[in-house]
């Protein structure tokens, strides 16, 4: 493997022409022997002859489940192109309503429902859309594993922390009997929907955070700080959390009940994980949802979603049945509109949202 | 100034002012150092993490949910088209400006504002060229988020840097060259074909390879522009969507699992492999140039 690896370099480098010679020929067979391998399985394999292109953008969160879906509808589609971009959510629907008709996606993923300011440019621009509930996932607070005083916090404490006026840069400010360390945070960037579901869920109104935070798009840069400071605290995604659960420690979260509860994939399925756990969406643009091959994608995604939430190289959390059947219901019925937009503030029950008339 | 007195011992003022100038030599061998061993560290590490999976399969594999049957062929692909695209617009247009502003254009204020204007697009962010692209290519000109939309707009990113290393080539060439064309009765078009450019054009490859090598480690550009992080299929044609090297590695060092962060540093090495050559092109054909000089 290492000898390979070096010698691609080498042939990289054109250093030495005839192995690079003898390479592009080994490239070029290779490529004809996989190009009659995917006319030969597409005349075999495909039921319904579809072929064309879906353009999917958005959520960086909602990403790996709609790559994984990508990948396994192309291997039994081979004439369909998938793409799939990650702006973040704003960026995603952004491309969605765009007000040229031609540059709009097709799908848009999204780590929150859509907003009234997007709904308004949706009926400016006449763009019509299905609304489809896809996983659960759940938002982290994380500190450093050596600290042993904080083990949960409330979100009253989360809301005086990450509020735009506080002032609190010490653990002994947070609660009484906290040691005098200083606090460092980190969080994501303003243009992820992970910062806008926080700041809605914590200090209560969207986008509202303290600035002196230490931001960054690249979740892992967030994981890297928080492992590498003693007094650190600091949020993100669920999926991040368990890719580094040995240098991160994730901490309990009191919605007031006075009973603080740890993020997990059973916490947060059962919605007890409050009120950092968030339902992750699909949005598909009407129109194109007339085109054979966006059809069977979504199609292909919403007949065994659980299947790819739960895929092991996607690790999300998947929603109940019912919630699945009310989308499956949606796509029947070609139901377009905002379900989540309806539905009254602080209501998380997902089928009792959908299934509203 | 203080005068000293004639009979005073010179020497330890001597040995100090030596020892001043070991040290100096010193601090500089220092900082020259430092920045070969950021360098050396940087490689070691990409290397180190990256290796690994570094195999023709990762050259020739799409990405994929699965790290160890990822590849870079799109991005790849991707990068190699953009490039070509860049190098179609951007050398002609490139060139002809310098030419045109160094041996054409009478030296006006016109002429000296858009010097100004050419030295000052140089230094502009690239995210703002991204900006500009996508207002002129994607949206007034229609040409979609598609690869020709990111090779024009690393076209514009370029082309300030090109047309300045051209200029100064161009600079380079002794005006006798040109005084003695003129006195055979040359025209200011034969001059610049047959005396002025081919002196001047190693400057000017130098100048375009290095602009080029910058081009391909952009990402920013070309994420406004609409590059697209997964994509399995190589571009087909001006219109096709398309991703890139520096993107792809974007992408995958944001992912959770580390092992596509790994991918991430075999993707560097791949750019680097890339980057290497052209920047390797430029140093010999600046040395060729100097050992071909005959003034």
């Amino acid at each position: 493997m290492k000898n390979c690896g070096s010698e691609t370099v080498e042939a990289n480098l054109g250093r030495s022409r005839s192995l690079f010679g003898i390479r592009e020929i080994v490239f070029e067979t290779r490529c004809s022997a996989i190009v009659s391998t995917l006319f030969f399985c597409s005349g075999l394999a495909s039921a319904a002859d579809v072929a064309g292109t879906v353009k999917i953008d958005g959520s960086s969160t909602v990403a790996p489940i709609s790559m994984a879906a990508a990948e396994l509808f192309q291997a039994k589609n081979k004439a369909v192109k998938v793409t799939v971009g990650i702006s973040g959510t704003g960026g995603g629907f952004k491309k969605f309503l765009d007000a040229q008709a031609e540059l709009r996606t097709d799908i848009s993923d999204a780590s929150r429902p859509i907003e009234a300011t997007e709904l308004k440019k949706a009926e400016e621009h006449g763009v019509k859309f299905m609304e489809l509930p896809l996983a659960w996932d759940g938002i982290c607070v994380v500190v450093h594993p050596s600290n042993s005083f904080c083990n949960h916090l409330t979100v009253e404490e989360l809301k005086r922390i990450w509020s735009p006026d506080s002032k609190i840069n010490n653990w002994k400010d947070i609660r009484g009997g906290f040691p005098d360390l200083p606090l460092k945070l980190y969080g994501p960037g303003t243009d992820s929907g992970t910062f806008d579901y926080f700041t809605q869920a914590i200090v209560g109104k969207e986008k509202s955070s303290r600035a002196d935070y230490t931001p960054s798009e690249n979740d892992n840069v967030l994981v890297q700080g928080v492992a590498g400071d003693r007094g650190s605290l600091g949020y993100f995604g669920y999926a991040y959390y368990e890719a580094n659960k040995s240098k991160l420690k994730a901490i309990a979260i009191d919605s007031g009940d006075g009973k603080p509860v740890t993020p997990s994939v059973a916490s947060i399925r059962d919605g007890s994980y409050k009120p950092l756990s968030r339902p992750l969406f699909l949005y598909v643009n009407a129109a194109s949802w007339k085109r054979p091959e966006v059809k069977a994608f979504v199609e292909f995604v919403f007949a065994d979603p659980k299947s790819i939430v739960e895929h092991k190289r996607v690790n999300y959390v998947s929603l109940p049945d019912a919630v699945y059947d009310l989308a499956r219901q949606r796509l029947k019925e070609e139901k377009t509109g905002s379900a989540m937009a309806k539905a009254p503030a602080g209501l998380r029950d997902l089928a009792a949202i959908f299934s509203a008339p | 100034m203080t005068s000293r007195p004639a009979d005073m011992d010179y020497a330890p003022l001597l040995v100090w002012r030596r020892t001043k100038s070991a040290m100096f030599l010193v601090i500089c061998a220092v900082m020259g150092c430092l920045g070969l061993v950021a360098l050396a560290a940087l490689i070691a590490t990409i290397i180190r993490d990256g290796a690994s999976h570094l195999s023709l399969d990762f050259l020739t594999n799409f990405p994929s949910m699965f790290p160890e049957a990822s590849g870079v062929k799109s991005a790849l692909h991707g990068s190699i088209w953009l490039v070509v695209i860049t190098i179609v617009f951007s050398v002609p247009i490139g060139i002809g400006a310098a030419v045109y502003l160094e041996e054409f254009a009478p030296d006006n204020r016109l002429t000296r504002l858009i010097h100004l204007n050419i030295s000052n697009l140089a230094g502009v962010p690239s995210i703002v060229f991204g900006l500009l692209g996508l207002t002129i290519f994607v949206r007034w000109s229609r040409f979609d988020r598609s690869i020709f939309s990111g090779g024009l707009t690393l076209c514009l990113l370029v082309l300030p840097v090109i047309i300045i290393a051209s200029q100064e080539a161009l600079l380079a060439v002794p005006k006798s060259f040109r005084l003695a064309a003129y006195a055979l009765g040359a025209t200011r078009w034969q001059t610049v074909r047959y005396h002025v450019l081919p002196v001047a054009l190693p400057g000017m490859m130098t100048g375009i390879i290095l602009a080029l090598s910058r081009a391909i480690g952009e990402a920013a550009p070309l994420i406004i522009v609409g590059a697209i992080a997964y994509i399995t299929f190589v571009p087909d044609g001006l219109k096709s969507q398309f991703t890139a090297l520096p993107i792809q590695i974007y992408f995958w060092s944001n992912q959770p699992d580390p092992e596509f962060q790994n991918l991430a540093a075999s993707a560097s090495i791949v750019l680097l492999g890339v980057l290497i050559p052209l920047n390797a092109i430029a140093v010999l054909i600046r040395g060729l140039r100097q050992r071909k000089r005959a003034w």
